[in-house]
């Protein structure tokens, strides 16, 4: 095995273009259990923690162009505001010690159907900024996902950041397991509100061979809260609705029994989920002064 | 490979080191500190917590390599760093600048090697001298078997660091990558609630 250690970005893609196979490294919680417990011998490891531009994050007009090693915690305690339902992912990832080296370019480039980040980055809407020395290109975080930890990456390729939409509405994030730290998501449910496109996105993660929206289900919330003037009046949103949009979640799972959970179970819990965090954001919207129409709120 | 890093406010140098191997395997086998536990070896346990530049970490998760240059506190350096931090705001973090090997910062490697926790008799005042968590650990009674004790002591003496008044829920947030097999943890609790009062008191 050969440890590179790259001191900039440049000589990490000149790295990774000289050696494909090189397994990138940064904080270690995925690639070094993997190590340690001989299931890996990569030819090369990739270190990316000289990299300093990796680990800071730009708040922009529109998005937040987020390095692909900030840790959690720093997602947690900086950008809050901006991204709420990764800041609150951010926080359920294992435990303070993964969350201070852990960070969403390695949640990414494992690609776990499990992965924590997964359900709030497609709910919020992010592209993943990838880079190699043939040049960068922004991958929607939708088309990301390929397969059971596959993704889009080119075999020369690193990810260099994530580019997530600033939350302009409520937010939430929901993860079932055993107990509340250290825990691989049974199943997992993010959901933003995005009341300047009217529109609502989903995440669903470890219900599926790869996190997934449940584009069923905001097609009809969609198109229900604008029939209703939702929006503008900020009503409760009916439960016959809520319950509707619960199950079209639920059915666009595709999970399997595993040791976690069944697939039922997943599928079910993921309905609940989607109930909780719909009733969650809407009466967090309905509360704010964010609504699109003041006027006709009653 | 080589790798050159601080451990306890001073330089140390580990040779032969393989590229695969974790910063926990360096310290315990290459450096002779055995104080950081290897138990789960995949970061579920917390039983290798150290230091990295100031952060909590699991040490078996680190790549050797990564901590080339890098600033590593064990619990076997933890009463000097506890010490340092009381009296000047802390020489621990910094120490590499100021690297003379007699300097009075750090913990010399045949001292953390050597080192093990005799708590101060309050009777005769013998003992080691011990960080604050330590002692707090003892006069609670917080240690069983022992294994969890040395992560469980550098995560709590970080979160003190940073939130001298914790809450219970802070406390239990800050150690809930710790786990104690004894189920130990109300004890545990008490230790870390004692060393922040004491901590009150003190200032």
């Amino acid at each position: 095995m050969d440890f590179l250690r790259p001191a900039s970005w440049e000589e990490a893609l000149a790295a990774k273009a000289e050696h494909p196979t090189a397994v990138p490294i940064a904080g270690g919680t995925d690639v070094m259990v993997e190590i340690n417990f001989d299931h890996r011998r990569p030819e090369y490891l990739l270190d990316l923690n000289r990299i300093g531009d990796l680990e800071e994050w730009e708040v922009g007009e529109e998005s937040v162009r987020l390095g692909a090693s900030v840790p959690y915690t720093k997602i947690m305690e900086n950008l809050r505001g901006e991204l709420p339902g990764l800041a609150l992912a951010s926080h359920t990832v294992a435990s303070p010690q993964i969350r201070n080296r852990g960070g969403v370019g390695g949640n990414l480039g494992t690609a776990s159907p499990a992965g924590d980040a997964h359900p709030a980055l497609l709910a919020a809407g992010a592209e993943v900024e990838v880079e190699s020395v043939r040049g960068s290109r922004l991958i929607p975080v939708d088309d990301f996902y390929t397969g059971v930890k596959r993704n889009a990456l080119a075999p020369d390729e690193l990810i260099r950041a994530v580019r997530i939409k600033k939350a302009d509405g409520p937010q939430q994030y929901s993860k079932v397991g055993t107990r509340n730290a250290m825990v691989i998501a049974v199943c997992a449910f993010g959901l933003a509100l995005h009341p300047e496109t009217r529109t609502v996105r989903t995440g669903i993660g470890s219900a599926a061979p790869t996190p997934v929206r449940a584009k069923a289900a905001e097609e009809f919330l969609n198109a229900a809260l604008e029939e209703g003037g939702f929006w503008d009046n900020g009503k409760i949103i009916t439960p016959s609705v809520a319950k509707q949009f619960a199950d079209l979640c639920s059915g666009a799972c595709n999970p399997i029994d595993d040791v976690r959970g069944t697939a039922s179970y997943r599928r079910h819990a993921v309905g609940v989920m989607a109930r909780r965090t719909l009733t969650w954001t809407w009466e967090s919207y309905r509360g704010t002064a964010g609504r699109t129409n003041k006027g006709s709120a009653a | 490979m080589r790798v050159n890093f601080t451990v306890n406010g001073r330089p140390q140098e580990a040779d032969d080191v393989w590229e695969g191997e974790s910063l926990l395997y360096v310290l315990r086998e290459r450096l002779g500190l055995p104080g950081s536990k290897n138990a789960c070896e995949q970061g579920e346990c917390g039983s290798c917590t150290v230091r990295l530049d100031g952060v909590p970490v699991c040490s078996c998760l680190v790549a050797a390599g990564q901590a080339e240059g890098r600033d590593v506190v064990t619990v076997e350096g933890l009463a000097d760093f506890a010490k340092q931090r009381g009296e000047q705001g802390g020489c621990a973090s910094g120490a590499s600048g100021a690297s003379g090997a007699s300097g009075s910062c750090g913990t010399s490697l045949q001292d953390a090697q050597g080192w093990s926790a005799k708590g101060q008799d309050s009777q005769t005042g013998e003992g080691t001298e011990l960080a604050p968590i330590q002692q707090a650990f003892i006069d609670a009674g917080a240690v069983q078997c022992g294994f969890c004790t040395p992560g469980l002591l550098v995560a709590a003496d970080e979160m003190l660091e940073r939130n001298p008044n914790p809450s219970d829920a802070d406390i239990r947030e800050a150690l809930s990558g710790n786990l104690c097999r004894c189920t130990g943890y109300e004890k545990i609790m008490d230790a870390v609630r004692l060393a922040a009062a004491r901590q009150g008191e003190a200032v």
